[in-house]
């Protein structure tokens, strides 16, 4: 169960933002839907673990993670939270399994050559695993940041407006593949989105007004 | 996956950028290892070759080509000093032991020398085979001279005149090697040394000969006794005829002291008394070193300079590249990689960077030397890349300073960012 408490941030110019509580259940699929501006960036970084917010909590299987320091909540996000980005962003410079396995490393968890097979073979690009990004197409290249998100079986799975920037066919694709792994590896699914294609797709939904 | 293989993994994504920089460490690191190793190699063997040896005696004139002439057998002599007088400072009471030096003939570019049995304990030789010279035009030859003149024990040859040419040969008297000299890693491996009298000798023979063609060959070289005398002397033997020391003539003599005092006597009363001058080897080589050392310290600042511009150049190249890669360095701390990991990936690269340069650098500098030894002439000053000094840890060190100097501002600058705020950038 991840929820997060009477949480307000507090922005550099001054401008404060408050969150009404929200509470998401194991196995859950939210949208989390919110024009530009409204925060919702804010918040996915919050419940992320990268932005502290000013006040309230984030409680996640049970733990506070704002009351880890460092290293302890770095290791927590890769450990409990997978991203999607609007963008792949893999690592340039390293071959998928490479892009993979540093997500196994970086969590703490040890490298898992089977585990990066298989997610691969479940994203239908299992041949792509010794490639380099540069040599994967744009759609490729989306599922293998889908691959990294879930290769260590996350609690909390986000994708940052996953469709924002594709065609209706490929938005349902996308939109489709993410339900699959989040239920495929028992992560729960928050989509932030402005997107309202994929209203429908969602039983829940958090607003930001 | 190991940070460091991230870093190392990254670099080769760029290979023309990160060609650059480890050429220009290496660059420099090469010029630094030649000049250390270069520098020590010729220091060794200017010691090595006058460690024993703590005056010379010979003509006036400059004092260090008598030196250079008399222990390291590169110039032409200064000129040269009656046999009488040189007799007298070698019995004096301050010389532990004299070594007479007769030069001025060669066998293709190999001095000729001269000398009694005092040049050998004076050098410590050791035969590799036959015997030490006995008679007249006898010899005994240096390790390298065998070798370059394919010269055996029992070969005979000719001597010309001069230091190096060999159109001047003396046809008169042919010299028999019976002793070939053990390697001594000194000058003795470059010389053919035989007694005093043959070289004599072979120049009376020669004035003689000269005389009698009614030649009108200049002899402007001092080894040459006056003409008058030669046709006089010529069929005797000049060590069995003391009385003619009048005559003869010495190029220089070698001088140990017998005690530590006699440095602040013995020069003195050799330069005032007589009509020879005094050199002491160690003076002259510190001189010329400080002569050279203007031209190394130059080359060395060069290098130094080099190394200054790999540096920045690897902190720009990192520095930009962390630009780029800001959005990569966020996403792995998404993953789970803490502060410290971006930090080590960072210094890891300007590390592998001089590194890499540092050692590519060391390499060329030890090839280039064996390459430069190889095409030298003079076996004696010959250098060599296949020796490592403990300076080239300085070295190695200097390297891994200057990536750590050159990476620490990205290496901070990837720990300090704010993932959050780069993220929402997008």
């Amino acid at each position: 169960m991840i929820s997060i408490q009477s949480v307000s941030h507090q922005y550099p110019g001054g401008k404060q933002i408050s969150f009404r509580d929200w509470q998401i259940n194991d196995g859950d699929q939210w949208l989390l839907l919110g024009a530009s501006g409204s925060g919702k960036t804010t918040l996915l970084h919050i419940l992320t673990g990268i932005l502290q917010p000013s006040k309230g909590e984030v409680l996640m299987k049970d733990t506070s993670i704002y009351s880890l320091t460092g290293r302890a909540l770095d290791q927590f996000r890769g450990r409990h939270i997978g991203i999607i980005f609007q963008r792949p962003h893999l690592i340039k410079s390293l071959t998928i399994a490479e892009n993979l396995s540093l997500a196994q490393t970086f969590a703490g968890l040890a490298k898992d050559d089977r585990r990066i097979e298989e997610v691969l073979t479940a994203l239908g690009i299992a041949d792509k695993i010794h490639a380099y990004p540069h040599a994967l197409s744009q759609g490729q290249l989306q599922r293998v940041s889908i691959a990294r998100a879930v290769i260590n079986k996350p609690t909390l799975l986000i994708a940052d407006e996953p469709t924002s920037s594709l065609d209706d066919h490929n938005a349902m694709a996308v939109l489709k593949l993410l339900m699959e792994q989040s239920g495929a590896n028992q992560a729960t699914l928050v989509v932030a989105t402005h997107d309202k294609r994929v209203k429908d797709a969602f039983t829940n939904t958090y607003e930001l007004i | 996956m190991s940070p460091i293989r991230i870093s190392w993994k990254s670099l080769w994504s760029k290979p023309l950028s990160s060609a650059l920089n480890i050429m220009l460490i290496a660059f420099g690191t090469g010029i630094l290892t030649i000049l250390i190793l270069a520098s020590s190699q010729i220091a060794g063997k200017l010691d090595n070759n006058s460690k024993d040896i703590d005056l010379v005696v010979g003509a006036k004139g400059s004092p260090l080509q008598l030196i250079l002439s008399s222990i390291y057998y590169i110039d032409f002599p200064t000129g040269n000093i009656p046999l009488k007088e040189a007799k007298e400072l070698m019995r004096s009471p301050f010389v532990k032991r004299a070594v007479p030096l007769a030069l001025g003939d060669n066998y293709n570019g190999s001095r000729i020398v001269g000398t009694d049995t005092n040049f050998v304990a004076l050098y410590k030789l050791n035969l590799a085979e036959g015997k030490f010279w006995n008679n007249d035009f006898e010899t005994t030859i240096g390790s390298s001279v065998a070798e370059s003149q394919q010269l055996k024990v029992g070969d005979k040859f000719y001597g010309a005149h001069g230091l190096s040419s060999s159109s001047d040969v003396h046809k008169s008297h042919q010299y028999t090697v019976t002793g070939i000299i053990a390697p001594q890693g000194n000058v003795a491996d470059n010389l053919i040394l035989t007694n005093v009298a043959s070289v004599w000798k072979m120049h009376d023979e020669h004035e003689e000969h000269d005389d009698a063609q009614a030649d009108q060959h200049e002899h402007s070289t001092a080894e040459h006794t006056d003409h008058d005398h030669a046709k006089h002397e010529g069929h005797h033997h000049a060590d069995h005829k003391p009385e003619t020391d009048d005559d003869k003539e010495l190029t220089s003599i070698l001088i140990q002291y017998r005690s530590p005092m006699s440095v602040a006597i013995f020069p003195r009363m050799v330069n005032e008394t007589t009509n020879m001058q005094s050199a002491s080897p160690a003076q002259e080589s510190t001189r010329l070193f400080s002569l050279i050392g203007v031209g190394v310290d130059t080359l060395q600042w060069f290098a130094i300079l080099i190394m200054l511009i790999a540096a920045v150049s690897v902190f720009v190249n990192l520095y930009n590249s962390l630009k780029e890669r800001q959005y990569d360095l966020a996403v792995m701390r998404i993953l789970g990689a803490s502060r410290g990991k971006l930090f080590v990936i960072v210094i890891a690269e300007g590390i592998i960077l001089t590194l890499a340069g540092t050692v590519v650098g060391l390499a060329l500098g030890h090839f280039a030397l064996q390459l430069i030894g190889s095409y030298q002439e003079s076996s004696q000053a010959k250098l060599t890349g296949f020796l490592f000094l403990n300076e080239e840890i300085y070295l190695f060190v200097a390297g891994l300073a200057i990536g750590i100097f050159a990476a620490i501002i990205p290496a901070i600058q990837a720990y300090r960012s704010d993932i959050s705020r780069i993220l929402s950038k997008n």
